[in-house]
């Protein structure tokens, strides 16, 4: 038998001498010039990709998961016992379940019954427990279960609530890295920011940080085009339990995407650049080509910037890729 | 005697929440057919534009949709034109978790 973290205390000092930790950020940014001439796009604009697959969880949300649990040791309400809990559809509670193993916390996740294999088995690997809500009730399910088991335990503090669609830590984790990181690798050229929205955090940090850099950088969020989608961590806003941390007034813009044209840009992806990438990154670059047509049109320069929120590997057993 | 030509099949469907604006809010309904095909057809029937949401055109099952039957997804049996018999129980949920109606 193996403990997560070897039986370590966790300590927020220890944090930054972590393995796991050191590898999350810093992301390339990558222009795909296959896909501008495949489009025909004028020499002006300019189609990237933040790829967060990079991240060592495999995703963005190691990013605001870093985050919470930095602040939660930092305020004592993790790290001595506590079990660290979240309703989550995968890549978030990957992250937790790395956070957890690197630093020496255990981890529960609920995640919907109809979450991938792939996700279930990855968050096996690291240690973490998991509990499975009612699939017919998606992701709206798995955030009210969670919520009746912190209830249930009162006060026995036995559980530290993550609450990644609440935490202010979650767009602050984007508003002091991905933020400043784009901005610097685009060289402050950047005139289009372009994500999905999913618990928003994303969005949220990342936009503030560059609205405020330059206030003329167009904020454009994407979302799902039904309430019955396939864009996993994203959400249909209309239907949705909305985040608290999601401020509807930051975007500029809001584009709608099928799941279809998601799946559709995502097999595109891979093989017009070789790269690898996973369903909500199709709803990204949708949103960045519809962006990017207008520019073109209007004969305006663009750099416009999507986010790629994780890789293709965890979508294996769904029809994402088959032939 | 019973001709099993004419015997209608009905299963039971399980309805994902962000469909059951089409089912008045109902989680389990019954349908009838022959095939999962026909089951959603008949289901289409009853709570017209439902089919839509789940299939193509052509009829096979969209590609973000896992329609299961007794728990083993169609896609791994015979799609939609997998048999059913009475009984059975269909479970149509998107291949994900995304935002659905609280």
């Amino acid at each position: 038998m193996t403990e997560q973290g070897g039986g370590q205390h966790a300590t927020a000092a220890r944090l930054d001498t972590l393995a796991a930790v050191r590898a999350i950020g810093n992301t390339p940014l990558l222009r795909l010039t296959n896909l501008e001439r495949h489009l025909g796009l004028s020499e002006r604009v300019e189609l990237w990709l933040k790829a967060e697959w990079t991240n060592p969880g495999g995703s963005v949300k190691d990013r605001p998961a870093l985050a919470i649990v930095r602040a939660a040791l930092e305020s004592g309400r993790l790290g001595r016992g506590q079990t660290l809990i979240d309703a989550t559809s995968g890549n978030t509670g990957i992250a937790y379940a790395m956070l957890g193993a690197a630093i020496g916390f255990p981890v529960m996740l609920v995640l919907p019954g109809s979450a991938s294999e792939e996700r279930k088995q990855i968050l096996a690997a690291y240690g973490a427990t998991v509990v499975e809500s009612d699939p017919y009730d998606g992701s709206n399910g798995a955030i009210r279960h969670v919520r009746d088991l912190v209830a249930n335990e009162g006060d026995s503090g036995r559980f530290f609530y993550a609450d990644q669609y609440r935490n202010p830590a979650n767009p602050a984790a984007h508003y002091l890295t991905t933020g400043p990181e784009i901005w610097g690798q685009t060289g402050g050229r950047i005139t289009h920011f372009v994500a999905g929205l999913g618990t928003t955090g994303t969005m949220m940090g990342t936009g503030r940080f560059l609205k405020e850099v330059s206030p003329q950088v167009e904020l454009v969020a994407v979302q799902p085009s039904d309430a019955f989608h396939g864009l996993e961590g994203l959400k249909h806003m209309p239907t949705a339990i909305v985040p608290t941390i999601y401020d509807e007034s930051l975007p500029d813009r809001q584009l709608a995407v099928e799941t279809g044209e998601a799946f559709d840009l995502v097999r595109l992806l891979a093989r017009l650049e070789g790269l690898f990438a996973g369903t909500s990154t199709g709803a990204a670059l949708s949103g960045a080509i519809a962006v990017a047509r207008e520019a073109a049109a209007g004969n305006r320069r663009a750099a416009i910037v999507a986010v790629a929120p994780d890789g293709g590997g965890k979508y294996l057993s769904t029809a994402l890729w088959e032939p | 005697m019973t001709d099993a030509s004419t015997t209608t099949t009905t299963v039971q469907v399980l309805i994902p929440t962000p469909l059951r604006t089409y089912t008045g809010g109902e989680a389990k309904v019954p349908a009838s057919g022959a095939t999962v095909g026909e089951v959603i057809a008949d289901l289409n029937a009853r709570y017209p534009g439902i089919q839509d949401r789940i299939c193509e055109p052509d009829g096979e099952i969209r590609r973000f949709v896992n329609v299961f039957l007794n728990g083993q997804n169609v896609r791994k049996l015979g799609g939609a034109d997998t048999g059913v018999k009475d009984g059975d129980e269909i479970g149509v949920i998107p291949a994900m978790a995304g935002g659905d109606r609280s």
